[in-house]
């Protein structure tokens, strides 16, 4: 079957004004709004539109994380993927560790593309798919603005500092989004209904055999020094004045 | 001494200051002792200009055909490979970075540190995390191999005076087929890069159109500066995706930024936080961006910028 795999993450919402706790060993996450990490949300969609057009068959979603993840699988489902598999995980896994957990469910399921977000919007780390392309040996597309499938590969529009760069990747491949590939559904409620059916699978990282030992440890979280906040300036010439004053223009 | 290799981040002619970035960053580690490795199909040119960086003992050729264009599947095996006798292997929190550094780290097999901000010592870093709402420090195992990328916005350039040695290094490793450059459509050159530009000026939403961008633009060649957008103004299509700025798009740090018709949502804040003057234009007196402005102009912009062009080029002329 023409399969592609979709990683799912759970984070804080990205309305959510982050706080770090009082004894700085994370932020404050009583109570807050969570979601899907908006890229793989972007990941999702772009997978469903594929399936759509008839270049794929099944779209199966995975999450690795604590079981309150479920319910990002369940959103996910409801947008149109057709199986879930939870991977869970009661602490936070390093990119690495993501990247071997993936690593195995594409032993298992033998995708034809996997689709990750470019980065989580919670560690900011962006790493698991090029990660997850090295162990696989395989190639990847990372920051896609455009997916383009024929036989055999995938001709990919990257979003670099640069501008834009087209590469063309032989298939199996992993691609990581970027924000302008394309603007996800919102779901409907009948699909909310329909998704309590579909099949979501709960695995552990142990049955997988991934080992979870992290190699890094966060040590101590602060809030950012904060900018003073400056002055309202009447006109442009008093505006003018000022920077010059500061020697700036 | 901590052994240091830097990825040199290049365009096949000349050395991106991204890596000088990396260069300052490396020198904060103990007893620093800095290699970089310029991957490339000719790499003297670049590999010269390597060398002249401050604080950089040793420079290293690679080159071969398929190091041509920078695709991160061909370079991560020749840098993992080169990798193997240095402690921490670093390259620039740029798209070429974030690109490679995870695959080399995956290679290794070792953690990677994206985006450090501040070295404490060989193995605490400090980084960014939720958008730069919290700073984490991080601590690697004691000895261990890591890979980092260095947020560029947090570290001066490393300045000339350096005379490293040049090598080649032949490396016997396999190198993959399966990724294929095609084509890049580059940003037009006739105005300073954001990301090292000492002044930038970005637009959001308010503008309203491509069109009306353009005033962005007079006024920036006027300062000498650099054009950004914020994140509605690129997804609107006034502006193209290598202006984006905040944090999914590029940190930056200029001596002036004029954000213009921004409300400055957190996400954008964060790419701009580092820069040294903040100027905010906005007809909502309630936005965001203004707490963070060291000057902000309440307003209507279609008549301010223009106004503020002439007054800088009056300026300028000496006739304020």
């Amino acid at each position: 079957m023409k399969r592609i795999l979709v990683g799912i993450k759970r984070v804080v919402d990205a309305n959510v004004r982050i706080r770090v706790n009082s004894d700085g060993s994370g932020i404050v996450t009583d109570g807050v709004k969570m979601a899907i990490n908006p890229f793989d949300e972007i990941a999702l969609e772009e997978a469903l539109r594929i399936k759509e057009r008839g270049a794929a068959e099944e779209v199966v979603v995975a999450s690795i994380g604590v079981s309150e993840a479920q319910q990002q699988l369940r959103t996910a489902l409801a947008m149109g993927a057709d199986r879930a598999l939870h991977v869970r995980s009661d602490t936070p896994v390093e990119p690495l560790i993501a990247a071997r957990v993936f690593l195995k469910l594409i032993a298992r399921e033998e995708p034809f593309l996997v689709i990750l977000g470019k980065q989580a919007i919670d560690d900011d780390n962006s790493q698991t798919g090029p990660m997850l392309a090295a162990l696989w040996n395989r190639p990847q597309a990372t920051f896609a603005s455009k997916i383009e499938l024929a036989e055999g590969v995938a001709r990919v529009t990257r979003e670099v500092d640069t501008g834009l760069e087209t590469i063309e990747v032989d298939l199996p491949a992993v691609v990581t989004t970027d924000l302008r590939l394309n603007e996800p559904r919102y779901v409907k409620l009948p699909d909310i209904m329909k998704a309590k059916k579909k099949p979501l699978d709960t695995l552990t990282l142990s049955e997988l055999g991934v080992e979870a030992r992290a190699q890094l440890k966060a040590v101590r979280f602060e809030a950012p020094s904060q900018r003073q906040k400056g002055v309202l300036v009447k006109d442009t010439a008093e505006l003018v004045g000022e920077l010059r004053k500061r020697g700036v223009i | 001494m901590t052994q240091i290799l830097i990825v040199a981040e290049h365009d096949g002619a000349t050395l991106n200051p991204a890596t000088a970035k990396c260069v300052t960053c490396a020198r904060a580690l103990p007893e620093p002792s800095i290699t970089i490795a310029v991957f490339a199909k000719d790499a003297t040119a670049v590999a010269t200009q390597a060398a002249a960086l401050a604080g950089v003992a040793r420079v290293l050729k690679v080159e071969n055909p398929a190091n041509a264009e920078p695709l991160a599947a061909v370079i991560a095996p020749q840098l993992a490979t080169l990798g193997a006798n240095f402690t921490h292997i670093l390259g620039p929190s740029t798209t070429f970075g974030k690109d490679l550094m995870p695959r080399v780290a995956a290679l290794l097999g070792c953690a990677q540190v994206s985006n450090i901000m501040a070295v404490v010592d060989a193995a605490h870093f400090r980084r960014p995390t939720y958008a730069g709402n919290a700073i984490v420090t991080v601590a690697s195992e004691a000895a261990a191999k890591l890979v980092g990328t260095v947020r560029t916005a947090s570290f001066e350039a490393a300045g000339a005076g350096g005379s490293a040695s040049i090598e080649e290094a032949k490396l016997n490793v396999a190198l993959p087929t399966h990724t294929r450059f095609v084509s890049r459509a580059a940003a037009k050159a006739d105005r300073p890069d954001l990301q090292s530009a000492t002044r930038v000026i970005s637009g959001g939403r308010a503008l309203g159109s491509a069109e009306n961008f353009k005033i962005l633009y007079q006024l920036a060649d006027e300062l000498g500066a650099a054009v950004g957008a914020s994140r509605a103004a690129v997804d609107a299509g006034y502006a193209a995706n290598d202006m984006q700025v905040g944090q999914t798009g590029k940190i930056i740090a200029p001596e002036l930024y004029i954000a213009i018709g921004i409300s400055g949502a957190i996400q954008h804040l964060t790419g701009i936080k580092d820069a040294r003057t903040i100027v905010a234009i906005n007809k909502d007196a309630e936005a965001p961006i203004f707490e963070i402005a060291d000057f902000g102009l309440v307003g209507d912009l279609f008549q301010i910028v223009p106004e503020l062009q002439r007054l800088v080029a009056a300026s300028r002329a000496g006739q304020s």
